[in-house]
C-alpha cells in the first residue's frame, strides 16, 4: 500500500500537524519508503495467532480506590503556556 | 593523585569508602572534565550547583557510616528522565523549559542510593533516532574518531549523550532507555557497556514516553561490573507503573565473576546477513570462543521470524508513539504556538515543536491506526510480535541459557552520513537489538573489539526473563578477554 498526497494531509490533520504544500511530497515519499519496507510482513503466516497485548505475562495490577494525591493545583498548571489562576487557558471553543 | 575521572565505579565506590578523596573532589573533577568537553555535546544541562550539594550530603553521610549503595557516585541523567525543578525536554522543542514538579521513580532510587547528579545527557528527540542527530540541541559526537582521521562520528542512539559522556570520563555511569536498540548501540559505538533488562524490571513512571510496550530504562558503565551495581539500584517495583514486575532485585553484582562453566549458549543463524562486514562475523567468532574457552556450550539456533522483527517495530513503535505524544498539544505544558482556533493552536503548535523525525513517526503512527488500515498494519504486525517472542521461547525451552549476537551491523558512522532521503537506511542500525524489545527480553552490549578503523565494536547477549544475572557473568568472560577500550582525549 501507499499513500498519495490527499492521503499524506488527512493524516497530518488527524495527528494534528500542520504541513505546508511544500512539504507534502517530501513526506509522500518518507511515508511510502517505511510502508513499502513494513509490507514484507504480509507474507507471514499468521492465521491462529494472537496478538501480542502483554509482553510479560502479568495480570494488570490495579491500585486501591482510594484518594493518594490531589491539592496540587499549583504544581499542575506551573508549566502552561497560558493559565489563569488554576486553569488553563486556551482559544475559546465555544461561539 | 590519579585522574578521579578514569576510575571505575567500582573503584571510586571503595576510594570514597576507604576516604582517600571525597564525593565533593570526584564531582568537581567531573565538572571540570565536562567544561573541557562541551564540544562533544553530550550534555544538554550541566547542574554544577546541585552536584555539589548533594555531594557535599554524600560525603556526610559516608562520614557518619550511613552511605548508600551509590553514595557519592557522580552519575549523568538523560533528559528523557524527569528531574524535579530541573528541565526536562527529552531534547525536543515541544517541551520548551519544562520544568517538572515531580521526579522519575528510577532517578528517585539512584538519588535514594546516595547518587549525584551532574547534569542532563543529550538524547535523539523523544528518543527516536540512532545517532542522537535528531536532538533539538544538535547531534552529539562521538569521542571516538576513525585512525588518522577527525571527522566527527556519531555515538549511535538514542542514548548518545549517555554512551559518549561515560565513554569520555564526563561522569561515572549513566541512565539510558532502550525502545529499540537506543543503550546497547550507543554502548557498542562508544566501547562501553549497556544493558537493556527484562521489561517490567525498572519503572517506566516519570520518564518520556515513547512506545510504552517497549520502552525500559538500563545502565550505561565502562564495565560489566559497574552496569550491575547501577542496575541493583535502578531497578524494582513500583506501584505507580502497572508493568513494573513485583520481584525482588538480586545483587547483581554478585553475578560478576561467576563461572559460565555448562551454560548453553545459543548462536542464532538468522543473525548472519548477506553483506555484513566480515569484521563482525570475526568479532561474533572470537567471542564465542571465549565464552567457550570459558567452559560455555555452543549451541547452533533458529529464530525464523527475526527479519520481520523491524517491520513490525516500525508499525508497533510509531503506533504507540502516535498516542503517547498526543498529549503534546500547547495546553498544559510546553511550547504553544498561536492559531486562529483551537484545532490550529495544536497544528502549528506540533508543526513548530516537532523535528522531522517525530512527526514522521506521529504520522505513521497514526496512518497505522486509522479506520480501515488497522488490522492490516497494527493487529498484523502484534501478531508477528508473538511470533518473535515464540521463537525465543522455543531456544529458551531447549535450554538455551542466553544468545550471543553481534550489537550493530557497524561500528560507528559519521554525523550527517545516513541522514539521506531513505529513512530505513537509519532504522538498519537496530536490526540486532529491536528483536529484544519486541520480546521484552534483557540484552546486554559488550565491548569486544576494534573495526580496521580503530573504532569499537560490540557484542550483545540476550538472556532469559529476569535472568539479568547470567548476562552479567557472560559479558564478565567477555570483558575480561576483550580488555577494556579508552579513547585518546583529544578535545581536551
Amino acid at each position: 500500500m501507499s499513500v498519495d498526497a490527499a492521503t499524506v494531509r488527512r493524516i497530518a490533520h488527524l495527528a494534528r500537524i500542520a504541513v505546508t504544500h511544500a512539504e507534502v511530497p517530501h513526506l509522500q515519499g518518507e511515508l511510502n519508503a517505511i510502508l513499502a519496507f513494513v509490507e514484507q510482513l504480509s507474507e507471514v503466516n499468521v492465521d491462529g495467532v494472537e496478538p501480542m497485548t502483554s509482553v510479560t505475562p502479568m495480570d494488570m495490577k490495579k491500585r486501591a480506590d482510594v484518594v493518594n494525591d490531589g491539592e496540587i493545583a499549583d504544581a499542575v498548571v506551573a508549566n502552561a503556556p497560558a493559565r489563569e489562576d488554576h486553569f488553563f487557558v486556551v482559544p475559546k471553543v465555544v461561539e | 593523585m590519579t585522574d578521579l575521572t578514569s576510575l571505575t565505579m567500582a573503584e571510586a565506590r571503595d576510594g570514597l569508602a576507604r576516604k582517600t578523596f571525597t564525593s565533593v573532589e570526584l564531582t568537581d573533577a567531573h565538572l571540570a572534565a565536562m567544561e573541557r568537553a562541551r564540544a562533544l555535546n553530550a550534555y544538554v544541562l550541566e547542574t554544577p550547583e546541585q552536584a555539589r550539594a548533594m555531594a557535599r550530603d554524600a560525603d556526610a553521610k559516608i562520614g557518619k557510616g550511613e552511605g548508600g549503595p551509590l553514595a557519592g557516585i557522580p552519575l549523568g541523567i538523560k533528559d528523557l528522565f524527569a528531574t524535579r525543578d530541573v528541565r526536562t525536554t527529552a531534547c525536543s522543542k515541544i517541551l520548551g523549559d519544562f520544568k517538572p514538579p515531580y521526579e522519575s521513580t528510577v532517578t528517585t532510587q539512584l538519588w535514594r542510593d546516595g547518587a549525584v547528579m551532574l547534569g542532563k545527557l543529550n538524547n535523539d528527540e523523544f528518543a527516536m533516532g540512532s545517532s542522537n542527530e535528531t536532538s533539538c540541541f544538535g547531534p552529539v559526537v562521538n569521542p571516538w574518531r576513525r585512525e588518522g582521521s577527525d571527522t566527527k562520528l556519531v555515538p549511535g542512539g538514542s542514548s548518545g549523550g549517555s554512551a559518549s559522556a561515560v565513554a569520555a570520563g564526563l561522569c561515572l555511569g549513566a541512565t539510558g532507555t532502550d525502545t529499540g536498540g537506543s543503550i546497547r548501540q550507543p554502548a557498542a559505538f562508544t566501547g562501553i557497556v549497556g544493558i537493556k533488562p527484562t521489561y517490567g524490571r525498572c519503572s517506566r513512571w516519570g520518564i518520556v514516553a515513547f512506545a510504552s510496550s517497549l520502552d525500559q530504562a538500563g545502565p550505561f558503565a565502562r564495565t560489566v561490573r559497574d552496569t550491575a551495581i547501577l542496575l541493583r539500584s535502578m531497578a524494582g517495583h513500583d506501584p505507580k507503573d502497572t508493568t513494573s514486575v513485583d520481584r525482588a532485585v538480586p545483587d547483581y553484582e554478585a553475578a560478576i565473576g561467576k563461572s559460565v562453566k555448562g551454560l548453553r549458549i545459543g548462536i542464532p543463524k538468522e543473525y548472519r546477513l548477506d553483506g555484513m562486514p566480515s569484521e563482525i562475523d570475526r568479532l561474533w567468532s572470537q567471542g564465542a570462543e571465549w565464552l567457550k574457552a570459558a567452559g560455555a556450550e555452543l549451541v547452533e539456533v533458529s529464530l525464523p521470524h527475526t527479519k520481520y522483527a523491524l517491520p513490525a517495530y516500525y508499525i508497533v513503535a510509531p503506533a504507540e508513539a502516535s498516542s503517547n505524544l498526543a498529549r503534546y498539544d500547547g495546553v498544559r505544558y510546553g511550547a504553544r504556538v498561536d492559531g486562529n482556533n483551537i484545532v490550529e493552536m495544536y497544528e502549528n503548535t506540533r508543526a513548530s515543536g516537532f523535528g522531522a523525525e517525530v512527526k514522521r513517526r506521529v504520522m505513521i503512527g497514526t496512518y497505522v491506526l486509522s479506520a480501515g488500515y488497522y488490522d492490516a498494519y497494527y493487529l498484523r504486525a502484534q501478531k508477528v510480535r508473538t511470533l518473535i517472542k515464540k521463537d525465543f521461547e522455543d531456544c529458551f525451552a531447549q535450554g538455551v541459557h542466553a544468545i550471543l549476537t553481534p550489537a550493530t551491523p557497524s561500528a560507528a558512522f559519521g554525523v550527517g552520513e545516513k541522514t539521506g532521503a531513505d529513512p530505513i537506511e537509519m532504522y538498519l542500525n537496530d536490526i540486532f537489538t529491536v528483536t529484544v524489545n519486541m520480546a521484552g527480553l534483557p540484552g546486554i552490549a559488550v565491548p569486544a573489539g576494534k573495526d580496521a578503523q580503530g573504532l569499537p565494536l560490540g557484542l550483545q547477549l540476550i538472556g532469559r526473563p529476569f535472568d539479568e544475572e547470567t548476562l552479567f557473568s557472560l559479558g564478565e568472560v567477555i570483558e575480561q578477554a576483550a580488555g577494556h577500550f579508552t579513547p585518546s582525549r583529544w578535545w581536551e
